[in-house]
């Protein structure tokens, strides 16, 4: 994490100000070439970035004091004060320079990790006198000042401040309609790449123009412009034309989202010299800058990509993932199964006794144990991850497990599964989030009245654990101790957990059945007791409205996500988060653990979906391509594909191993709310605000896509137009929303919605 | 792609006017221009920086509409304190105003009397969030049942059965996804295929499988057969039941052959049965009839005026069957009568033939009569009105006229109450207000004078209604007075005048309540069991000795006073008025009893007291009642000026 952060503040004099030369990497520090320029006086700067942190640090500090200098002689004294706090400088270490200050700025730096990532906009507002200050009376230099708050939220004045250069706000729009005359003329290969250009250039000339005052030219240009723009930045375009002062650009956090994070672009290395070399003739600065300063643009060799190519894979927030960005080794295999004596057929057999059948000698079915204990070449080691013990409890529950897969349905598209559809009547649009337990005999209901409700769907009723007086007078001994420790006369169809203070976003069973997880908008994850219908705990952490929460396919861990954009990855004991994943430009929408519980994915309302890497923390996936915020996700029960769904209708499909969109399912009209995988893996069932569900031929969706090693290497894909003939099924249902779909061991479908009427 | 929503991005910002005017809500006159400008802009941007905050609340609440509960969470997001009690039963409470050259869109605030709230009845409690399972799918066929939506949409019969051979003309492509063809077609000899094919296909299949044949052997049985409860059982299912659409042609000739065979033998019951199938088919939400109408209307038509119906003609009632029918044909009529098929204005022409017509029976004559006057106060006002007085002279006819059949007398008696019935309701709204016999007599003959008392109880009942209507803001201001008046039976010495109504107990139930839990003076034995209400003219008043107990929750001691002393007695009455003019619009005689009733304050006596009113109906009774108020009220008024 970049703990140090420069940015230059500069003078409100033109003539002051140096200008840098144009420079093709990205510029690390704010070198001076002086002279007047006649074309307009551009002052370069740079943005944060983790190449910094440990290089001009020593220069830096010098500048630094050489700043607290300068103040001292001007007696600005509350200007020296805050930014001696700001650095950590003490009071009588000023004199003494050099190293004693670069352990204390970092001692800072820790300070500002500890008061965590959340402190958004708010933060450090204390620092723009400093700032603000230091230009006033027309500083000789390009000041570097170190910001200690935020590492990862920078300091919005800070981040503003590279606005601040002028240009003539009339040629704004000449500049553009140039740029988009140019892309039009170039040949046909390189239109489609080049304009990708035009969304990131024109959100940052409307900033710059926002930024500087000019708010009438600023309206003109988005008027003019803005419907140009591809149709799925609308929602950021809406955003974009609120904020019409520069007032307005404090705490937008939009804005701070395109300032912190480069635009990042793919573009082939031909359209970048055409580009280059345009605006190197035409001496237009302006342009160049911001692409220098607020683009990222990664070059590959090898052919242009067409416009279907990009339109599938842009739509996000901060543009297209960087390649690199996908490269990590990703361990997508399973865990090995472990290794348990079945007994099958003494089950199964005593089973048919009862039931008064002959009986009947069956092969013997071990192809269920000899199939795991091959080692997955691509599956993480056993340990990578601690996981709990199994108990005995959970090991007959995979012995149940087993058996009931033995009779599972083959899906496939002649075979589809029934749906049993689960209608909540009169929950008068309260309903949230469903979850079923793995084995199908409890549902969990999220309202927004607050409360949890759990249902027993199997005619066993819902009991409790007697009190703890109770408890004492049972015979410790007796062989049906845990029949009697249950209390007969609590026994109910379903049970109501009160305790959050808003509305219930997400809930997950444990699966063990015997815990269950909500979060809320209260900002707190509450873990429940599924015996005695309590709450046992409640995770505090996330200060904002937690969105989504979902156990490990192994229990003991689970991951939250919320506005706060981090998503957090806790265990059960412990009241504070294990790690988290920080590194979503907007809300994180939506949580998902790898079969595997090695990794987890985050669905988010930046239009993006991560995947990161619970051992270390780091973010080895970015998939891009979606075009509204990301409501649901599923990881195929091989573990090798993801799937996820979002606001625009659609589901895109994900191979995990080499980072790349391998499908998209076009049909529905309306928020995908929920996607699952059947057990096997052979057919995706979608859920949708649209009030369908519908079912798609993974399998062919899967197999239809050629990788070769071009496409690999580069992740450009051509997706086929085939959602027509992968959709297997359509079910509409009577005004009820599809919130939840599950499938039992047995492969029959389950989905949960609430009447509305 | 992006032009369609370019609207959309313009950046609307609240007029001035706005600003100046909130301003002033809260006591700041006179605000700059400049500083209107600046809030205006600043406050456009905030809320939509909380609406687009308040929309994620709405997406991940799994809703369509936003709610004033997702903007509450949004300005919590911003640390700002959410509205608290911005509770809304509409969806949008705001009214638009405008008057002087100003627009005005404001926020109805009424205000609301603690009292009434308290006072009204609880709500039912909404019923608790419950788990209903049902099979979506099967194997990957969606099961027609109840719970999910039907197969073939309504909407989708209606363009089927309306259009169904729609010419697809070159360069149109066939719309509608009606059964997922027609997808545009590129080629000029693909086209005159398609064509064809649109032509020869109509499209809808014929065949049931055999679990429909099974349902239809079910459901027909029932219908017609012996067991009420299990033909209950399948009108309900045909009823509501969306997967019939394949069977309605079925259907539709069953009743059809079944009402023809049945009228021949006469066979009463099964004609209803099948009236009723018919019924339960027009109530399917997801059925469209008009199809099938062809052989529906006839079979209604038959069992609303065919001669007879029945075996036994003077014992059985087939006239209700005949009022079923006809109320049958009237919807039939409103759902489904167009300018194209003009079914209503050929079935009224049917009927008003037959009612035409010298020779016809007085079954028949029922029955079209009926089906007129179902068929709304139009019709009866223009075809059954004018002819009030030649049906009048045919039923004295029967009537007083030698005695020729008992059939007949009977017909010409249903007849008669039929026309009483659906001709008053007419007049009573129609007709200006005096209800003079002599006059309706010279205007409609024999049935004149019976009409005039119809009439009268027919706006006696619609005033009723208007009561009803207002009842919420009638209940108890605040001081509640809660007045009894009775008529001791222990201190009743005089005689009882004929202008006291007597109120059964059972109707007054709600005055003892309130009597008992009040402390009642041992000097007043106010016996539970009947309760009188006085009625009194003045006359009566100053003859009659009563005892008047007035229980006031303020002074919570009844006041009790000896009835001679008219101004005591007129306290009480000052206070009736006084509540009761408030509420009820004045007019009517009823309606004058009424307001003496509500000083009770017992909103819910109310109607009991009109029943008591209307039963002893004769008008002349009416009419001294009314008298008696008015003779009192000069008193009442005067007095309550002071």
């Amino acid at each position: 994490m970049a703990a140090v952060q420069d940015a230059p503040v500069e003078a409100d004099n033109e003539k002051e100000i140096k200008t840098e030369t144009l420079n093709d990497a990205a510029g690390n520090h704010a070198s001076a070439a002086g002279g007047v320029i006649p074309s307009p006086p551009v002052a370069s700067t740079s943005s944060s970035g983790p190449a910094k942190a440990g290089g001009p640090g020593s220069e830096e500090q010098q500048t630094l004091m050489a700043v607290l200098q300068f103040l001292k002689k001007n007696n600005f004294v509350g200007a020296v004060d805050v930014l001696r706090r700001e650095a950590g400088i003490l009071e009588d270490s000023d004199e003494s320079q050099g190293q004693e200050l670069a352990a204390s700025a970092l001692g800072g730096a820790e300070a500002g990790d500890a008061t965590c990532t959340l402190s958004r906009a708010s933060s450090c507002t204390t620092s723009t006198p400093a700032v603000a200050a230091a230009p006033a009376k027309g500083a000789r230099c390009a000041v570097v000042c170190v910001s200690a708050g935020g590492e990862d939220q920078p300091d919005v004045n800070v981040v503003l401040s590279a606005y601040s250069q002028q240009g003539d706000p009339a040629l704004y729009q000449g500049y553009y309609s140039g740029l988009k005359k140019f892309v039009e003329s170039v040949l046909d290969c390189h239109r489609a790449e080049l304009s990708q250009l035009f969304y990131p250039l024109f959100v940052h000339m409307y900033l710059e123009l926002v930024y500087n005052n000019h708010e009438t030219e600023a309206k003109a240009f988005f008027e003019k412009f803005s419907g140009d723009q591809e149709c799925y930045y609308q929602d950021d375009l809406r955003v974009l034309s609120g904020l019409t002062k520069k007032e307005h650009m404090k705490g937008n956090e939009t804005l701070l989202d395109f300032r912190t994070s480069k635009f990042v672009l793919r573009i082939s290395r031909d359209s970048y010299q055409l580009l280059k070399r345009h605006l190197q003739e035409r001496q237009n600065n302006q342009i160049w800058n911001i692409i220098q300063e607020h683009l990222y643009i990664d070059i590959f060799d090898g052919m242009p990509r067409s416009k279907s190519q990009i339109d599938s894979m842009s739509g996000s927030l901060a543009g297209e993932a960087k390649r690199e960005a996908n490269k990590a080794k990703v361990f997508y295999g399973l865990l090995k199964e472990p290794e348990i004596d079945v007994p099958l057929d003494d089950e199964d057999e005593e089973g048919e006794n009862e039931e008064g059948k002959p009986k009947k000698k069956k092969p013997k079915k071990d192809s269920m144990g000899s199939k795991s204990k091959k080692q997955d070449p691509n599956a993480p080691q056993q340990n990578r991850i601690p996981l709990p013990e199994l108990k005995d409890s959970d090991k007959l529950d995979k012995i149940m497990y087993m058996k009931e897969a033995t009779k599972r349905i083959r899906l496939g598209p002649e075979s589809l599964p029934s749906i049993c559809f689960y209608t909540f009547l009169n929950a008068y649009q309260g309903l949230t989030a469903v979850d079923f337990t793995d084995d199908s005999s409890l549902i969990a209901g999220g309202f927004a009245d607050s409360t949890v409700r759990v249902w027993s769907v199997t005619p066993k009723k819902l009991r409790s654990v007697k009190s703890a007086a109770d408890l004492n007078l049972i015979d410790k001994e007796s062989d049906d101790v845990l029949e009697r420790i249950m209390d007969e006369k609590s026994a109910s169809e379903s049970k109501i957990l009160y305790g959050h203070s808003g509305p219930v976003y997400g809930v997950s069973f444990s699966p063990d059945r015997n815990y269950l997880l909500s979060c809320s908008e209260d900002g707190t994850v509450r873990l429940w007791s599924l015996q005695t219908f309590t709450c046992l705990v409640g995770y505090k952490g996330h200060n904002y409205p937690v969105w989504d929460t979902q156990f490990s396919p192994y229990g003991y861990y689970f991951i939250s996500g919320g506005h706060d954009r981090v998503a957090r990855l806790w265990a059960t004991d412990h009241y504070q988060p294990l790690r988290m994943f920080a590194g979503h430009l907007a809300d994180i929408t939506c949580t998902q653990f790898h079969p595997n519980s090695n990794y987890v994915a985050t669905g988010s309302a930046d239009r993006t979906v991560r995947l990161w890497d619970i051992l270390n923390g780091n973010c080895v996936r970015i998939f891009t391509g979606h075009k509204g915020p990301i409501h649901s996700l599923a990881f195929s029960p091989n573990g090798k594909y993801l799937a996820s769904g979002a606001t625009d209708g659609r589901v895109l499909l994900w191979d995990i191993g080499h980072g790349l969109m391998i499908g998209e399912l076009k049909g529905h009209t309306d928020t995908v709310y929920s996607l699952k995988f059947s057990r096997d893996g052979e057919i995706l069932a979608s859920g949708s605000m649209d009030n369908t569900v519908r079912l798609w031929d993974s399998i062919k969706a899967f197999d239809d896509i050629e990788t070769d090693d071009f496409t690999a290497a580069t992740g450009h894909i051509h997706l086929p137009e085939n959602s027509q003939e992968l959709l297997l099924g359509t079910y509409m249902t009577k005004s009820t929303p599809v919130i939840h779909l599950h499938f039992t061991r047995r492969n029959l479908l389950l989905a949960a919605g609430a009447y509305n009427p | 792609m992006a032009d369609e929503r370019r609207p959309k991005q313009c950046s609307l910002v609240l007029p001035t006017e706005s600003m100046k005017v909130m301003a002033e809500s809260v006591g700041v006159g006179q605000l700059q221009e400049e500083c209107c400008v600046a809030l205006s802009e600043e406050v456009s941007y905030r809320i939509k920086e909380i609406a687009q905050d308040a929309l994620k609340f709405m997406h991940h609440g799994k809703r369509r509409k936003l709610t004033t509960n997702d903007i509450d969470h949004a300005l919590k997001l911003k640390n700002v304190e959410p509205l608290y009690g911005f509770q809304s039963q509409e969806f949008i409470p705001f009214r638009f105003a405008s008057g002087g050259g100003r627009e005005l869109h404001f926020y109805e605030e009424k205000e609301v009397d603690l009292s009434d709230i308290i006072n009204t009845p609880l709500p039912r409690v909404p019923l608790d969030v419950s788990l209903k399972a049902h099979w979506l799918s099967i194997e990957g066929v969606q099961p027609a049942i109840p719970e999910n939506p039907p197969p073939v949409s309504k909407e989708q019969q209606k363009v089927e059965s309306t259009e169904p051979l729609k010419a697809v003309k070159p360069g149109q492509e066939e719309e509608g996804p009606v059964q997922g063809k027609g997808q545009g077609v590129t080629s000029a000899e693909s086209k005159g295929k398609e064509k064809s094919i649109s032509r020869l296909k109509p499209r809808s299949t014929h065949e049931l499988s055999v679990e429909q044949q099974l349902y239809y052997k079910e459901i027909t049985e029932a219908c017609v057969g012996s067991c009420e409860a299990k033909r209950a059982e399948a009108l309900q299912s045909i009823a509501t039941d969306p997967g019939l659409y394949q069977m309605l042609p079925r259907f539709s000739t069953f009743i059809s052959e079944g009402v023809r065979v049945n009228v021949v033998q006469n066979n009463l019951a099964l004609l209803i049965y099948l009236m009723r199938m018919v019924k339960a088919l027009m109530d399917n939400p997801t059925l469209y009839l008009e199809k099938y109408l062809h052989e529906l209307i006839p079979a209604v038509v038959t069992c609303i005026v065919s001669k007879q119906l029945c075996l036994r003609p003077d014992m059985d009632n087939h006239w209700a069957l005949r009022d079923f029918a006809a109320r049958l044909m009237a919807q039939i009529c409103k759902t489904f009568s167009t300018t194209n098929n003009n079914i209503q204005s050929r079935i009224t022409k049917t009927f008003t033939k037959s009612l035409l017509d010298d020779k016809t029976q007085w079954t028949t004559r029922y029955g079209s009569i009926a089906g007129l006057a179902e068929l709304g106060p139009d019709v009866i006002k223009t075809l059954i009105l004018p002819r009030l007085s030649i049906e009048g002279a045919r039923i004295k006819a029967v009537v007083e006229g030698p005695v020729i059949s008992n059939i007949d007398k009977i017909g010409a008696d249903h007849v008669q109450s039929l026309l009483l019935k659906h001709c008053a309701s007419v007049i009573a709204k129609t007709r200006p207000l005096p209800d003079n016999v002599d006059q309706y007599r010279a205007d409609y003959g024999y049935l004149g004078s019976m009409l005039c008392s119809h009439v009268v109880k027919a706006r006696a009942q619609a005033a009723l209604q208007a009561q009803q209507v207002n009842r919420t803001t009638l209940t108890i201001t605040q001081p509640r007075p809660t007045l009894t008046l009775s008529q001791g039976v222990s201190t009743g010495s005089g005689p009882r005048t004929p202008n006291i109504i007597k109120v059964p107990s059972s109707l007054t139930l709600p005055v003892q309540t309130l009597v008992s839990t009040r402390p009642v003076t041992p000097a007043q034995p106010s016996p539970p069991a009947t309760k009188y209400i006085v009625m009194s003219t003045s006359t009566a008043a100053a003859t009659s000795p009563q005892v008047i107990s007035l229980t006031s929750s303020r002074s919570s001691s009844p006041i009790t006073s000896t009835a001679p002393s008219s101004t005591s007695t007129l306290q009480p009455l000052v206070k009736v008025e006084h509540t009761g003019q408030s509420v009820t619009t004045p007019g009517a005689g009823g309606s004058r009893t009424l307001q003496k009733y509500i000083v009770v304050s017992l909103p819910s006596a109310v109607s009991s007291e009109v029943k008591a009113s209307s039963l002893s109906s004769p008008s002349t009774a009416v009419d001294s009642t009314v008298k008696a108020d008015r003779t009192e009220l000069p008193g009442a008024s005067t007095h309550s000026s002071h």
